[in-house]
């Protein structure tokens, strides 16, 4: 029984030619998955067959066609809905919501802050390339102010969604980012995300290189990378930069990126990581930071235990079970007011 | 005291009662019919209500009616018109003195009869008798309000639920007028305020004042006896309404095929008491998800199917059509779900509360693509037991989805239904693969129905995917290919034609043949069938024709057709049913009687219809 659970990113690989644009930040996130997964299993000794991949329309969505396990490839919008039907009809699966920043916030953003709300156990991973490319470019709910795209060849006129704001606001518990390009650090994300229970959303900024390309590359371009991100671990100080040498600190009531080592800053004065801690407001903060006046948060953000939908129903369900006065159709048919004639 | 009254047999009587919103009317309505099932009756009910919770108090918008109709044979329908009618407040009498018989007894609160009240309701003199030419009519003028303070003056409650228990008071009279035992009511106030005993007392002695006060006025000359009827088959019985025989057909189903119940739904008049009936039945191990909306509905009871779910969604035409995409994904990923459509007036919002059948063209035609789907109408409340569960039964082994329709009238209707017994209904098998299967091919299918494999997650070795896409008519992987489009669009046509084979032939009620061959389906049936037997009684040569299985139709439909001189097709909208024969069948002629005012049809305008057909006017 050694063999059991243990499993290669081979494993997860299947037979479909990959048909995503060559360059396309997608390769990078299937595999990521490919490498998670065999991790997931070990972590969490799941078989091959307990994974569900559920997808909406877009890109993205093409995603279960891709890796080797049940997959469904739904409509536009709709991925978080079927996903909670394929959760409560059997907890037992780890299901995986594979979606774009259109799927899931514009046609789908109900189902999506609802999913949140409820906190029914599943895996969200929200690729963010701020447009729409399947349908070939057109701006979406996370384009910034001004964007000049198909639909808005003037630039757009309206304000984006941050994807972090919108489910903290949505009670959510778990929220983490990562880059397309950083395959390890979305892998380990991707771990963690099985491991919490409830609704985990991993927004990853991912470039599609023919509609919106670049769109992330102030943060992503290797040269600055290190000053314009911050990895986010829970324990550790929040620190960055190409000489480990900056960091955040409460100012007021704001975040405010210091020198340490300048202007009387000590390593002391830099803020922990509490990802448990259920207050959402450092967590909000953490995650509206945007270049170029803080570095991009990515990492773990937000990872709070609370009670999950899925369970709550099937508990439920059992409670009620066990106390019932009728077990099955006949006696239904037969309670309550009867006569004879 | 009162003078001997004469006690007068009748077979069947047809009573209204009508109100404000909140003067409790459906639930008086409730009572009355309860107890006329359990003495024995023959019993139908059509509750009539607003769709505004309280609307302006006092005036015709507001005004909330009940009627049922009590027999000593069968009654198939609540009723056209009533022998007496309960009217709380003057917009009550103006709202339905139109349905009351030539003639007909009319009880009146009378203290609601001032000039206030008057005036809300629209009547523009003192005196509402001559105003709406009631002159002929029993109009009894009681000072229920008043009767029931006095009644309760001692009960210990405040004035507030004093008032609201005058309904209680003129259920006594009414069971007074029509020889009703109180015991049957009683008990029922004993088990609904266990807790509370002060409550039990002030509506028992409410009730049994309302009784003795209608014994002891001259206005009532006469009671009636509606002796219990002896035509019904011997049984077990029980008062069943379209809604909770839908919710129990399903769990009927989903008990028959081993697998779970999962409902996705949100809430939408007039459909919403199935979803309520389902959270209910956790102790059948019902899952019921009341979600986000209409979409996430349909939606995550896909998902649940795919999982391996008994899977339901529950809805009326405007919640339909926003399921319309997500119908098209269960027939393409061919999951098996039952999409039921409690049907009401519309376009759009139209008539929350209203009954009418116009969603048929919606379910049959109002999806993009090919997408031929399995259409089952239920015609009485207690059969949609009956078409809830054969709807999860071809779901499930036919692997597809269905819908069921209902309507607002049959959905709120009630009437006594023998219970029936679950051994008397067949076993489910749905094709489900047995983990471990090598070599699974998701689109693989039997001969015989053309269904293709069940395939749950969780199970070893047949993971595979599915999806909105056109797929590979074996293997499953999406494909472009020109020729497995056709391939599969046409297996999915011939899938559903097949169902065929698997439904009963179609009856006809009457001759064989004969000069009129009338034609319904769905809720219409009690209405279609009571003019039918009606002119059949006075020898007319007309025959009914009532469908249940709408898509595919059975297979002897044409044989039917052509043995009579006239088919008139009668339906509560605009002749759907009516084109889709024509569709069908070109080869006949098809007349129409079409309604859509909300309202069922009345037995006496078919009947009239009928006869102006066989006249050849």
């Amino acid at each position: 029984m050694e063999e059991k659970f243990k499993y290669t990113p081979q494993d997860f690989k299947s037979d479909q030619e990959v048909r995503w644009c060559p360059g396309c930040g997608d390769h990078f996130i299937l595999n990521a998955v490919q490498k998670a997964l065999p991790e997931v299993s070990h972590v969490l000794k799941y078989d091959m067959e307990r994974y569900v991949f559920v997808s909406g329309i877009g890109c993205s969505s093409r995603f279960p066609y891709y890796v080797n396990t049940f997959g469904f490839h739904g409509i536009h919008g709709r991925a978080s809905a079927i996903a909670t039907g394929i959760k409560v009809a059997n907890p037992k699966l780890s299901v995986w919501q594979i979606t774009g920043d259109g799927d899931a916030l514009a046609i789908g953003g109900n189902h999506f802050i609802h999913a949140v709300r409820r906190n029914i156990d599943i895996n969200i991973l929200l690729f963010n390339n701020e447009i729409y490319g399947l349908t070939k470019g057109q701006y979406s709910p996370t384009s910034k102010l001004g964007a000049i795209t198909k639909t808005s060849p003037f630039g757009t006129v309206e304000h984006p969604f941050r994807p972090g704001e919108l489910v903290i606001g949505a009670q959510g518990k778990f929220f983490a980012r990562s880059l397309d390009v950083e395959v390890k650090l979305t892998s380990e994300i991707m771990v963690e995300a099985a491991k919490h229970d409830g609704t985990s959303v991993v927004e990853i900024l991912q470039n599609c290189v023919i509609y919106n390309d670049r769109t992330h590359a102030a943060i992503t371009d290797k040269e600055n990378r290190e000053d314009r991100v911050i990895t986010l671990r829970h324990g550790e100080k929040m620190i960055f930069g190409k000489n480990r040498d900056k960091g955040l600190i409460l100012s007021g009531l704001s975040l405010k990126v210091v020198t340490i080592g300048q202007g009387g800053f000590t390593m002391d004065d830099i803020l922990t990581h509490d990802a448990y801690e259920p207050n959402p407001g450092v967590h909000m903060m953490l995650a509206n930071m945007a270049f170029p006046d803080y570095p991009v948060a990515i990492g773990v953000i937000r990872n709070v235990k609370d009670s999950t939908y899925d369970d709550n129903v099937r508990d439920q369900v059992l409670e009620v079970m066990k106390s019932a006065k009728i077990k099955n159709m006949d006696e239904l048919l037969n309670s309550g007011e009867t006569w004879d004639v | 005291m009162s003078e001997q009254k004469q006690v007068l047999e009748i077979e069947e009587v047809v009573v209204r009662f009508s109100g404000d919103s909140g003067d409790g009317m459906q639930l008086t309505g409730t009572l009355f019919s309860d107890a006329s099932a359990l003495f024995g009756n023959s019993v139908s009910t059509f509750p009539d209500y607003p769709s505004e919770i309280r609307a302006p108090q006092g005036t015709i918008g507001g005004v909330s009616g009940f009627q049922v109709n009590i027999g000593s044979a069968k009654v198939n329908t609540p009723g056209d018109y009533c022998d007496v009618l309960v009217a709380m407040n003057p917009a009550a009498l103006r709202a339905n003195a139109k349905w009351v018989k030539a003639g007909g007894m009319i009880i009146v609160d009378s203290d609601t009869v001032n000039e206030k009240g008057l005036q809300r309701a629209g009547f523009k003199t003192d005196n509402p008798v001559e105003e709406l030419k009631l002159q002929d009519y029993k109009v009894i003028f009681a000072p229920i309000t008043t009767l029931t303070k006095e009644s309760l003056k001692d009960s210990g409650l405040d004035n507030k639920s004093i008032v609201r228990s005058k309904n209680m008071f003129t259920l006594g009279m009414v069971y007074y007028i029509f020889s009703r035992p109180l015991n049957f009511t009683e008990k029922y106030f004993e088990i609904k305020f266990k807790k509370k005993p002060e409550i039990i007392e002030a509506n028992k002695k409410v009730l049994r004042d309302g009784f003795n006060y209608a014994g002891n006025i001259h206005a009532i000359a006469n009671t009636y006896h509606i002796p219990a009827a002896t035509s019904i088959p011997k049984g077990k019985y029980r008062n069943i309404n379209g809604n909770t025989a839908t919710a129990w057909g399903l769990i009927a189903a989903s008990e028959k095929s081993g697998l779970p119940l999962f409902c996705g739904s949100y809430p939408i008049t007039p459909a919403t008491e199935i979803l309520i009936e389902l959270a209910k039945r956790k102790d059948l191990g019902v899952k019921t998800l009341q979600v986000e909306d209409e979409i996430a509905g349909i939606c995550t009871a896909i998902g649940a199917s795919y999982a391996g779910n008994f899977a339901v969604t529950s809805t009326s035409g405007p919640g339909l059509s926003l399921k319309s995409e997500a119908m098209g994904l269960a027939t393409i990923t061919e999951l098996p779900l039952v999409i039921v459509d409690v049907q009401r007036g519309g376009p759009s919002t139209g008539l929350p509360t209203k009954t009418e059948q116009s969603d048929l063209f919606q379910v049959l035609f109002g999806r993009n693509g090919e997408c031929p789907m399995i259409v089952v109408a239920a015609s009485t409340p207690s059969n949609c037991f009956d078409y809830a569960f054969y709807s999860g039964k071809l779901a499930m082994e036919h692997m597809t989805p269905v819908v069921l329709l209902t309507d607002g009238y049959i959905a709120n209707g009630t009437e006594p239904w023998k219970i029936p017994s679950m051994k008397d209904f067949p076993a489910i098998n749905p094709p489900i693969v047995p983990e471990g299967t090598e070599g699974y091919m998701p689109y693989a299918r039997d001969e015989k129905r053309l269904a293709r494999r069940w395939a749950f997650p969780g199970k070893k070795g047949i993971e595979h995917r599915v999806g909105g896409l056109e797929k590979d008519f074996i293997k499953g992987s999406v494909s472009h290919d020109p020729i497995n489009h056709q391939k599969m669009t046409d297996i999915r046509a011939e899938k559903v034609k097949r169902v065929q084979e698997f439904i009963p032939q179609q009856e006809v009620i009457g001759d064989k043949e004969g000069d009129l061959l009338v034609i319904g389906w769905g809720g219409t049936y009690g209405h279609l069938l009571t003019a039918v037997q009606e002119m059949r009684k006075k020898g007319k040569k007309v025959s009914l024709c009532h469908f249940n299985y709408i898509n595919p139709l059975p297979k002897n439909v044409h044989d039917i057709f052509g043995r009579y001189k006239k088919i008139i097709v009668c339906e509560l909208n605009m002749g759907q049913f009516a084109n889709y024969l024509r569709m069908n069948f070109q080869e006949f002629n098809y007349l129409q009687f079409n309604k859509v005012q909300g309202l069922p049809f009345t037995v006496v305008e078919l009947v009239d219809k009928f006869n102006k057909v066989l006249e050849g006017k």
